[in-house]
């Protein structure tokens, strides 16, 4: 089985995009560990001609694509933590 | 006379209906409730006594103009904090959502409003639903009623509190793993998860979007039923929604059950769970078989790989759903991060608590490179018979029954250091969320002082015959009348 290390937390981690704490990187290595490790039991069962199910519902979906209304934009930037000019505002991304 | 708060939903309308009552004495009486008893169990995140008085108020000017009264008329209900509500805060238990007012209401409050309840205040919840005690809520720790050194469950816990406390008679929960039926077995109320497709999830925010699904928490079977009819139904706005005709759930309400079939995993239902649990859940069966129902055996082999599989579904979908935090379009932002990489990450970092940090983990892991067919993939194999093993019961009889919870509520910070433990609390509630099927938790007694749940698990759509069972089940008993003593 795999085994979960404080490296495989930190490349997870940066996945995810989560900077986490060394107390927390330690603590979630060996609990994520344990986790597996229970799960590891349907790892043995045999699944070779079962088909996976993704979802509860399998029909319904679909509409016909009918243009209406969206929310409106300032009402959408209303929550946004940074906004200017009609957009959304985040720290530098080019040359930082 | 009984206080306004001993009644039920059903009882409420029907006064305020015949003019008895006003929506106004009624919201007034529930908010005297929230403010004795509220102190000491902390159900709720948000109060909104001022919009409930105001739209008490018009609806008691719309009645006296003549208006009919709609099905759930001066009814007052208390919504989980993971549900949408126009310009009111949602916080869904996180920090990570700070300062957020959505811009538009879910589908199932939008429904409740419609249909005259009147939302009192939005309770609280394991941070993201993540959780089977509210300890993970980033504010407070809900009490248990029934003895507030114990947890009232979760994720639901806010609304299964304020229900058994009478600081409302009807909440709205989210159940993606139990979250509804848990907290309402360990408080002693009524909690039923729909099918999946049945309520709109629009407006609830996303935990693991191929389990989550929304529902009531009552004292009665009757008053979950009536709920029931207003929130069920298609809605546009998810795509997940189902088509399939709503019934009238009170009308079932009065039919018999005699002959119906409950099948019972025998097997299963010798490991692990508590003595006095499984003595009132055979009891609770010997009820219903008095009332002419027919108790069969039923095997359910794949029951026991049902948390592992869950645990590696729903982190995997919580992955991907949580992605959406990143401090750019809402809520909380890092604001000393001078760089976007690093703004995601510390916004993330300080938003999120420990175990929604730990599922995020687990569920990117199981989704990436070298583990996704290990892992997740298998778990969508268990998971196609996990169903199979329902659709197969569910052909010999017309409910499975469990005990809900495998012991009554337990002790604040008694699981919180090891996460499996917790997990393991929902041993009996993963495998309806992961088959899609409806179950109800209805209240069969007490275990040492504190509340049992029942768990009956229907076909897909037949919430009828849960309901019907449980009506029978509320008529033959009084469990459901037994108050906390605060």
């Amino acid at each position: 089985m795999a085994r979960v290390t404080v490296e495989t937390v930190d490349h997870v981690a940066a996945l995810a995009r989560l900077s986490l704490t060394d107390d927390e990187r330690r603590l979630f290595a060996r609990q994520l560990d344990e986790i597996l490790a229970y799960a590891e039991s349907i790892r043995a069962l045999d699944t070779a001609d079962v088909p996976p199910m993704a979802h509860a519902l399998t029909a319904g979906a679909f509409r016909e694509d009918v243009p209406r209304e969206g929310l409106a934009r300032d009402r959408v930037l209303d929550g946004a933590p940074d906004a200017a000019a009609g957009l959304f505002r985040v720290p530098r991304v080019i040359g930082a | 006379m009984s206080p306004l708060t001993e009644l039920t939903a059903v009882e409420i309308r029907r006064r305020v209906a015949a003019r008895e009552l006003s929506c106004q004495e009624v919201v007034r009486a529930h908010l005297d409730r929230v403010q004795a008893v509220e102190p000491r169990l902390d159900a709720f995140l948000l109060g909104l006594a001022d919009r409930a008085l105001g739209r008490a108020r018009a609806l008691d000017t719309a009645l006296a103009s003549g208006e009919p009264a709609p099905a759930l008329a001066g009814v007052p209900v208390a919504v989980k904090d993971v549900l949408d509500m126009e310009g009111v805060p949602t916080t869904c238990g996180s920090r990570i959502l700070e300062g957020y007012r959505p811009p538009f209401t879910a589908t199932a409050v939008a429904r409740l409003e419609a249909a005259g309840a009147i939302v009192i205040g939005k309770t609280n919840m394991d941070e993201f639903a993540m959780g089977s005690s509210t300890e993970n809520s980033a504010f407070k720790t809900t009490k248990n009623p029934w003895d507030p050194g114990r947890v009232p469950g979760g994720s639901s816990g806010g609304s299964a509190a304020a229900v058994a406390a009478r600081m409302v008679p009807l909440a709205l929960g989210s159940d993606t793993g139990g979250s509804i039926r848990q907290p309402a077995a360990l408080c002693g109320v009524v909690g039923l998860k729909p099918t999946y497709g049945r309520v709109s999830r629009y407006g609830l925010v996303a935990f693991a979007s191929s389990l989550d699904q929304v529902g009531p928490l009552a004292r009665t079977v009757e008053d979950a039923a009536v709920v029931s009819s207003v929130l069920c139904g298609h809605d546009p706005l998810d795509s997940t929604s189902a088509a399939a005709p709503v019934p009238d759930f009170t009308a079932a309400l009065r039919g018999e059950v005699a002959g119906i079939r409950i099948g019972v995993p025998g097997d299963f239902l010798r490991e692990g769970v508590e003595a006095e649990t499984l003595a009132r859940v055979r009891g609770a069966l010997a009820v219903l078989e008095e009332s002419g129902v027919r108790l069969v055996d039923v095997s359910m082999p794949h029951w026991r790989h049902a948390i592992a599989t869950y645990y590696l579904v729903a982190t995997a979908e919580a992955s991907s759903n949580l992605a959406r935090y990143d401090g750019v379009r809402y809520g909380r932002r890092a604001e000393e991060s001078r760089e976007l990489r690093r703004m995601y990450g510390e916004s993330r970092d300080h938003g999120f608590g420990a175990e929604v940090k730990r599922r995020i983990i687990l569920g990117t892991f199981v989704l990436s490179s070298g583990y996704y067919d290990a892992y997740y993939l298998c778990a969508q194999k268990v998971r196609t018979l996990i169903r199979r093993d329902f659709e197969r019961a569910l052909e010999t009889c017309d409910a499975v029954a469990t005990p809900t919870s495998p012991t009554p509520a337990f002790r604040i910070g008694e699981k919180t250091a090891d996460p499996l433990q917790m997990y393991l609390a929902d041993v009996f509630t993963v495998p309806a969320n992961l088959a899609g099927i409806p179950a109800i938790s209805l209240p069969c007694g007490l275990s040492g002082g504190l509340p049992v749940g029942l768990q009956l698990l229907g076909r897909p759509f037949d919430e009828a015959t849960l309901l019907r069972l449980g009506a029978a089940f509320q008529r033959s008993t009084r469990h459901h009348e037994l108050a906390p003593p605060l």
